[in-house]
């Protein structure tokens, strides 16, 4: 199985990849370090590493100052809310393309995923027209019904390639079982799917977080998320580089914190189902 | 494999899915087609009618109808160009840097070494901030051109520190997007190197096949499927970018299309011209998606 | 009770015709199996017996009562699949009582059915196990407990067998004829095993290509096959085929003899044959051998057979077990 490495160039590999890896992660890194550093020692050059007198007054200046948890507590509604919202429409609409496929399956799929395509530029000012006119402007509802629209084809795809590979027997034999569809769906395919539908609604959480398009465009404050947050630092207050770095590493830390710990349904959402 | 009274359950099951996304592709599309023909500032929806000659017509809500001056407007309106170009940069280096980035890291994840775990975790990170944190950063404590650390860095090796902003600024947003998505390309490409199946790897040991024509005749031809998935996935969301843009203020130089048709809308207020501007950047999205759905369907096919 | 009545049952997936239209009636209590080469339509008659796989015309009856639109849960049929197709995130309870909750029984009657279920298959103690926490012949039990407890008219099975080892596979059958004969159920039984196929069925219903070749006993299948078809597909080691010449006195385009209908003589007989392969199995010797204008014949000759190859023998065959064949490959009975 395994095959035999010789130790120098086990060595020299882990040298190289983790010089890589560092470098990679070194902006999140930097930021991290910067927001435990005075605003002095922010821009001081040579930079300090480690060496520096830490403190976390950035912190508490930044949630005073922009009040963090509102934001936090928006981004974590929108992003549960939403990927939820999509699961309950996604799981019954990739069983169905899953187990009961039709001559045209294939082709409704590609459909949905093309809706992907479509640039949100395309449909902007519609959407803000009729936001603004229905009073949805700055609503959570009407954000999560947006992110919710966003991810539904990725979802729909994911969970209908996880789906492919559970055995139609199995739903089968719950038909057999007496079970209505519904019951199909929440007792046996579901709980079967946990490891896929985790990964999907992973990636999803991650993608409606980090959603920067439609948040930036149809929320101000009382429904905006994190990304207007950080959009509120481009402005000149931004150059308070300990503060900016502190705000950055409250909107980023959730999502690293969560990836770190279901690294595996991670990775595996990453790939959006379609590598094995 | 399923009886008609599943297939009707199919139906019935697929349906909210169906015509949430249809009206979600339909009604705005509809809408902003509508809109491109009409002369319509937000700000004093009649004030281009003044100008208007007798006879103009006008909509139920007395808004004048345009005809394709906006098309024509906004397609020889100079910054349209400078759009499209921009965004297809920021495609196509984006997109080159990532698969060829991607591959090289790896192939070097794939090798045997102490931590992966952890590296691994350090490389997806990147594609983990969201883009307004990542624009921020890249802006500030990496790339200003005083106390930024890539000029602290150029100035440790005797080198003139850029301002990458003012000088470079598609540079910058390249740099910035490709830090996002190259551990994504990476992260797909290793999955897919993971499964190369290990007895091909040892028979071509055995064979003792060079490590270049390894590469190339096994390696390089299983990986173009991850290699389309990563183009298709990157290319919808590269063709979009907008808050690094946004943010980072370079919209005037290294703006892109939804840059410039969100300038149009919600800056100028000219919902005319912005719309028309929508429509226009649909219909290269689905030029570009129509070649892309050949290319990759035939490789998803096989 | 548990009948179960094919009338003109079709099925077409778009223009592959499976099944070109079967008529048969099964009789309360019945062991029935069907058997065939695989993909010739086996697994989705099954299927469209419960109501898995709708029909394209025709009908299905149960009961006499026509259950052709019926949902499979309501036929009163119960399944188990090649796969065993269990519920890989229950417990063995779990999967064994899914079906009665299903119906809204009462809790502590499901846990007294589950009980006794398991004390039948000899499950008790794994009632609290993954089904992957479970060897082969386990899965099987379970798949079985649970088409037990819902006390169906009939059962269905598909290959149930044919995922487990040699030894396990004979002790299962034995085990499902037993059940057979507890319940008293109609059971459908499919496999593509002959020998399966002789050694449970009250009747055997043989398939080819979708259609009914011939439905009889075991035995009437052995010595009345009706076409060549069957002859070569019951018995083993396979009938000996012949035509031509050898099939020319008997008026017949082919002539069929078992291997184990021939008498072997090292002196005299109707066919002369050259030895090119014995297999020793003990009780028996089966040779195989070069019959000349015959071709090659396989024999059965009881206990130790000591012969070499090369070895020049003669083949009798026992008249009354001669087999005859018209060209269409029907029997021809006197
Ligand atoms: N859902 C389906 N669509 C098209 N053809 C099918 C389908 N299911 C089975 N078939 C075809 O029907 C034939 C019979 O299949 P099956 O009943 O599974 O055979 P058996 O169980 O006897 O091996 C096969 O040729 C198979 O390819
Ligand atoms: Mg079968």
């Amino acid at each position: 199985m395994a095959r035999a490495v010789s130790k120098r160039r086990k060595l020299i590999v882990t040298v190289l990849a983790w010089s890589i890896g560092l470098l990679i992660f070194f902006p999140i890194l930097w930021t991290i370090l910067t927001s435990f550093k005075s605003e002095g020692e922010a821009i001081e050059l040579p930079p300090k590493f480690l060496f520096f007198a830490w403190t976390t007054e950035n912190y508490a200046v930044v949630q005073e100052r922009s009040n963090y948890l509102l934001f936090a507590m928006n981004s974590i509604l929108l992003a549960l809310g939403s990927t939820l919202f999509a699961l309950v429409i996604a799981i019954p609409s990739a069983w169905a393309m899953a187990f009961a496929p039709g001559k045209r399956t294939k082709d409704l799929l590609m459909w949905m995923l093309s809706t992907k395509m479509m640039p949100p530029v395309g449909a902007l000012i519609p959407l803000y027209l009729i936001f603004r006119d229905f009073g949805l402007l700055d609503t959570r509802g009407g954000i999560i019904t947006v992110l919710m629209l966003l991810n539904l084809p990725i979802i729909i795809w994911m969970l209908y390639t996880y789906f492919k590979e559970i055995p139609g027997e199995i739903l089968e034999a719950s038909r057999m079982d007496g079970a209505s569809l519904g019951k199909e769906l929440l007792y046996v395919l579901t709980p079967m799917a946990i490891p896929g539908i985790a990964s999907t609604l992973l990636l999803n959480i991650i993608l409606a977080w980090n959603e920067a398009f439609w948040t930036l465009a149809l929320t101000t404050k009382d429904a905006a998320p994190l990304t207007q947050f950080i959009a509120s630092y481009s402005s000149p207050e931004g150059l308070f580089w300990a503060k900016l770095s502190a705000a950055s590493t409250m909107a980023i830390a959730p999502i690293l914190v969560l990836g770190w710990f279901a690294q595996k349904q991670l990775v595996r959402g990453l790939t959006f189902g379609a590598v094995k | 494999m399923a009886t008609q009274q599943t297939r009707a359950l199919g139906k019935l099951a697929v349906a909210p899915s169906v015509f949430a996304l249809f009206v979600w592709m339909i009604v705005p599309l509809a809408m902003t087609i509508y809109f491109s023909f009409l002369r319509y500032n937000l700000l004093d929806p009649n004030i281009a009618c003044s100008l208007m000659h007798p006879g103009q017509l006008f909509d139920a809500e007395n808004r004048c109808l345009a005809g394709f001056s906006n098309y024509t407007y906004f397609l020889t309106d100079p910054a349209f160009f400078k759009a499209m170009g921009n965004s297809l940069i920021l495609v196509g280096w984006v997109l080159g840097i990532s698969v060829a980035g991607g591959t090289l890291l790896a192939l070097l994840l794939d090798q045997a070494f102490y931590g992966r775990g952890f590296v691994r975790i350090m490389m997806i990170a990147p594609f983990l901030v969201m883009p307004t944190v990542s624009a921020l950063v890249w802006k500030n404590m990496m790339m200003n051109p005083v106390s930024g650390f890539l000029a602290y860095l150029f100035k440790l090796v005797g080198l003139q520190p850029i301002d990458w902003f003012a000088h470079a600024p598609m540079t910058a947003v390249v740099i910035m997007v490709a830090w996002q998505w190259v551990p994504f390309a990476t992260l797909i490409l290793l999955t897919s190197l993971q499964s190369l199946d290990e007895e091909q790897k040892e028979a071509a040991e055995m064979d003792g096949t060079p490590p270049l024509s390894y590469f190339w005749y096994i390696v390089l031809p299983h990986l173009i499927r991850p290699m389309t998935v990563v183009i298709l996935i990157e290319t919808i969301f590269l063709l979009n970018v907008f808050a690094e843009i946004y943010v980072t203020g370079t919209g005037g130089r290294a703006g892109n299309l939804p840059f410039l048709v969100y300038q149009y809308g919600l800056i100028s207020n000219d919902i005319g011209g912005a719309s028309a501007g929508g429509i226009i950047a649909v219909i290269l999205a689905n030029i570009v998606a129509f070649f892309l759905m050949r290319m990759i369907g035939k490789n998803l096919e096989a | 009770m548990g009948t179960i009545s094919l009338v003109k049952a079709r099925k077409a997936f778009g223009d592959a015709i499976i099944i070109p239209g079967v008529d048969l009636d099964i009789k309360d209590g019945e062991f029935v199996v069907f058997v065939g080469p695989s993909g010739c339509g086996k697994s989705t008659l099954l299927r469209m017996i419960a109501g898995l796989e709708d029909l394209t015309s025709g009908s299905i009856l149960i009961d006499g009562k026509n259950m052709t639109e019926e949902a499979p849960s309501k036929r009163g049929l119960s399944m188990v699949f090649q796969s065993y197709a269990l519920y890989p995130h229950m417990s063995v309870r779990g999967n064994i009582s899914f079906g009665l909750k299903m119906a809204g029984m009462p809790k502590d009657e499901i846990a007294a059915k589950v009980a006794k279920a398991a004390a039948t298959l000899n499950l008790t103690e794994y009632l609290d196990r993954k089904p992957r926490q479970l060897s082969g012949g386990q899965r099987q039990r379970v798949a079985i407990g649970r088409a037990i407890v819902r006390n169906p008219e009939g059962f269905l099975f598909d290959e149930p067998l044919s995922n487990l080892d040699a030894a396990l596979r004979v002790n299962m059958r034995l085990e499902i004829m037993q059940m057979h004969k507890d319940l008293g159920a109609t059971m459908i039984y499919v496999t593509h095993d002959q020998v399966e196929a002789m050694t449970m069925a009250d009747r055997i219903v043989v398939l080819n290509r979708g259609n009914i070749e011939q439905v009889g006993t075991p035995l009437e299948l052995y010595n009345h096959p009706d076409s060549l078809f069957v002859a070569g597909f019951i018995g083993s080691p396979k009938m000996n085929l012949m035509d031509g010449a050898p099939a020319a006195p008997y008026k017949c385009a082919t002539i069929g003899i078992r291997p184990e209908h021939l008498d072997i003589s090292r002196e005299a007989g109707t066919w002369p044959a050259t030895i090119r392969l014995a297999e020793h199995l003990g009780a028996d010797t089966f040779l195989h051998v070069d019959a000349g204008l015959c071709g090659m014949m396989t024999v059965r000759a009881e206990g130790e057979y000591e012969v070499a190859s090369g070895a020049k023998i003669f083949l009798t065959p026992e008249p009354s077990r001669i087999h005859r064949f018209d060209k269409d490959g029907k029997a021809i009975r006197k």
